[in-house]
């Protein structure tokens, strides 16, 4: 055998490709369910306690930072393992999927809180005057006139540091989640050959560059021109 | 309440594992001053050829740096470290993360350093190649300071994310500091091993993290 078709046994075999597909293709529903997941709630709650810091209580601020400080401190395969392999030691057991959903839902809540933060403190101060004389009160302020300016500028930003969040999915297949990379790694287990992880990775393929591309438009289209 | 602290927060466990556990500190801060030096070069590698503008060069590597930014780190990693021995290329752990460091954070150091480039005004390169430097001397004296100086929020953050992502090593038995204090677990069936290690990561993270915020801020903010 030549070093070529050696190389397209082992990386491209059609038998075991075809074998695998349909295991990658269930994998890839759950990664796309589990990304949604973690998208809706992570941004869900950073904008929440965004909006709560708005308010300046001062304990409830320091442990908001601290929480977010934390959350962007830790590896997330540092929590999700913590979450997984530790909590059962306490005995409190989270599914894999579980325990992946809940700790990359808080690193994206703690890198939201910052961006909405740092957005609404981008907001004119004269903006916040202008609203109040007017009438409106503090919450009809924020939600009227600061939120809408604010989360303009947040959202090339937001998109990427999504993204790259998103992309941790791929972490649950530590965990013993049968998403695209831990369907991938039982496939080449199986079979003895790489060829699904070869699917996995033009899964993630799929998956991803299209909305890589769609970040980078997002950049320069919301980009404030200086 | 005592049987989470006991679990997570035994000073006698976290005692017993804390040679190993430094072991596994020792390590990951051996393997980050490899891995953010060969993620940088790849970086400037990416970024210098993205300012020849001939499209044999521009969308290849447009490609490359899209593709690389889209393949989760992880995944780069495994392929590498299980899928290559296959075809007769074994590179170990330590090689397997050199490589796919410089893949995937050569592909994020290099999207900051071009946007870095492209914010160092035309006029200057002129300037500087008018005085009689040559193309390589622009870039290396002129150009590239000013730039790195440009987008140094986003260098020091991705630089954050590399030293977090460290952790991904433990998935090929790197002994770094994840894969210890998980070693330290499975032995004691205890946790704290692994907060010990989750404690580490924070001490040696949180000061970067606070510099962050706070360029962050200031960067947003002074978009108005």
């Amino acid at each position: 055998m030549t070093n070529w078709d050696r190389f397209v046994d082992s990386f491209f075999n059609a038998r075991v490709m075809a074998q695998y597909l349909p295991k990658i293709i269930e994998g890839f529903g759950l990664t796309v369910v589990l990304a949604l997941c973690i998208i809706a709630a992570g941004l869900a709650l950073g904008l929440l306690l965004a909006v709560v810091r708005a308010f300046g209580i001062r304990p409830l601020n320091w442990l908001i930072i601290f929480t977010v400080d934390l959350f962007r401190a830790l590896p997330p395969l540092v929590i999700i393992v913590l979450l997984f392999f530790g909590l059962p030691n306490a005995g409190v057991e989270l599914s894999g999927f579980v325990a992946s959903w809940l700790a990359l839902t808080l690193v994206l809540m703690a890198f939201a809180e910052e961006i909405f933060w740092a957005g609404i403190t981008s907001v004119p101060k004269g903006q916040w005057e202008a609203a109040r004389s007017t009438g409106l009160g503090f919450v009809q302020t924020l939600g009227y006139v600061v939120l809408p300016q604010a989360l303009r500028i947040t959202i090339p930003p937001l998109t990427n540091r999504t993204i790259a969040i998103t992309k941790g999915t791929a972490l649950a297949s530590v965990v013993a989640v049968p998403d695209i990379l831990g369907a991938a790694n039982a496939g080449v287990s199986f079979s003895f050959n790489p060829s699904p992880l070869t699917l996995g990775a033009i899964a993630y393929l799929v998956l991803f560059l299209p909305v890589v591309v769609l970040g980078r438009w997002i950049e320069t289209r919301f980009a404030w021109k200086r | 309440m005592d049987s989470f602290l006991d679990t997570f927060f035994n000073w006698q466990i976290m005692q017993e594992a804390s040679p190993i556990l430094w072991q596994g500190l020792r390590a990951t801060l051996l393997l980050s001053a490899l891995v953010v030096p060969l993620g940088f070069l790849g970086g400037v590698i990416i970024a210098v050829l993205a300012t020849f503008h001939a499209p044999w060069v521009k969308w290849p590597l447009r490609v490359w740096v899209d593709t690389f930014r889209a393949l989760p780190p992880l995944v780069l990693l495994i392929f590498i470290f299980a899928g290559l021995p296959f075809i007769g290329i074994d590179v170990g752990a330590w090689g397997a993360v050199a490589i796919g460091f410089f893949l995937n954070t050569g592909a994020y150091y290099g999207e900051i350093l071009r946007a870095g480039i492209e914010s160092v005004p035309r006029g200057q390169i002129e300037a500087a190649r008018s005085t009689g430097l040559t193309r390589g001397q622009t870039m290396t004296y002129v150009v590239l300071p000013q730039a790195v100086r440009n987008v140094l929020p986003d260098l020091i953050s991705n630089t954050l994310e590399v030293v977090k992502l460290t952790s991904i090593a433990s998935v090929v038995a790197l002994p770094e500091l994840l894969f210890q204090a998980r070693q330290a677990q499975s032995v004691t069936y205890n946790a704290s091993p692994i907060m010990a290690a989750a404690i580490a990561y924070f001490i040696l993270l949180w000061p970067v993290v606070r510099l962050l915020s706070r360029l962050e801020n200031r960067q947003l903010a002074g978009r108005r």
